[in-house]
């Protein structure tokens, strides 16, 4: 597949965003055919009593509200209660629920890694993620080079985000699919024994619960 | 797509343009009435070919798969898709103003 547009078309290089990232053309630039039609669809769709204005509010919130801390803490759960742990290995919607995060109908995954397997996660049709405990995908996560790549060099891929495997590691890429999903539980780092939940949680971030990093140490 | 030969993976990352949380709150309350699946979503997808995620964005692929997902409903038609993105077109020149918020 050919690989030499530029990815970064629609930035803005000029500024960045509060959050370190590049700001996207929004909403003082000139209205674009797709985003003409975003408005369009949604007019149609309240105009005929499908949703309301408020449904789509009140579903940015909730998308806005799910972050990585989600799934940091079910992480940290599994770390300190084998019951809990034992649980998300074998039904980690089940156990989510436990914790409040409403899983919905896909059947989510749950791998360990060890010191001698490393799991790493990707969606190589779209973009199927574990949306529920980590919020929206990075972009990264939906480029078509992680996405080609992860299956065919995982090693090569995880290098460049700095995370090198020695061959000792057995290393397995999990191809998500629309209704099942996987999570990664990153192997608890070592000198954790005295912390509390929260402080566990802390050490775990976004690229650790889909295998492109590992839990930090503290 | 999966096990292709490409590049190295970018590490850009940006926060969502209000107009794409749109467009994924719609694909979620759209199908919550029923209307289609994420298998019809990626359906849609697959079939606009290579060029479509060469040359889209992604929630540009999105909004155009929910769209046609929506008129394959019958929802609302084409011609009432049309008329509506001429009236839209017609109110402003960004999407701030003519989506008016």
């Amino acid at each position: 597949m050919p690989h030499d547009h530029p990815h970064d078309h629609d930035h803005d290089h000029d500024g960045m965003s509060p959050s370190g990232h590049p700001y996207r053309k929004d909403q003082d630039t000139g209205l674009s055919y797709w985003q003409c039609m975003e408005i369009a669809v949604r007019e149609l769709l309240i105009e005929k009593g499908e949703v309301s204005a408020q449904e789509v509010a009140r579903q940015i919130d909730v998308m806005d509200s799910r972050s990585p801390a989600n799934g940091a803490a079910v992480v940290a759960r599994a770390w300190v209660d084998p019951g809990f742990k034992a649980l998300l290995l074998k039904d980690a919607g089940a156990a989510c629920g436990e914790m409040g995060f409403d899983i919905g109908p896909l059947q989510l995954i749950a791998v360990e890694n060890t010191a001698q397997v490393h799991n790493v996660i990707v969606c190589t049709l779209c973009s199927c993620y574990p949306r529920n405990l980590l919020g929206l995908p990075p972009d990264w996560y939906k480029s078509r080079a992680y996405r080609a790549r992860t299956v065919r060099e995982p090693r090569a891929v995880l290098a460049e985000f700095g995370l090198t495997l020695g061959e000792d590691v057995q290393v397995r890429v999990h191809d998500s699919t629309a209704d099942m999903r996987y999570i990664v539980l990153p192997a608890r780092p070592e000198g954790t024994e005295g912390l509390s939940e929260a402080e566990l949680a802390a050490l775990v971030g976004r690229d650790s619960m889909i295998g492109t990093g590992v839990a930090r140490r503290p | 797509m999966g096990g292709t030969p490409a590049g190295p993976v970018p590490d850009a990352s940006h926060d969502f343009a209000l107009w794409e949380k749109r467009v994924d709150a719609l694909m979620i309350l759209a199908s919550a009435r029923g209307h289609f699946t994420v298998d019809g979503l990626r359906r849609a997808l697959e079939d606009m070919g290579e060029a479509a995620f060469e040359e889209m964005s992604y929630y540009e692929r999105w909004i155009a798969a929910i769209n046609q997902n929506l008129v394959e409903a019958g929802v609302y038609s084409l011609a009432e898709l049309g008329e509506k993105m001429e009236e839209v077109r017609a109110r402003a020149e960004t999407y701030g103003e003519a989506a008016g918020g």
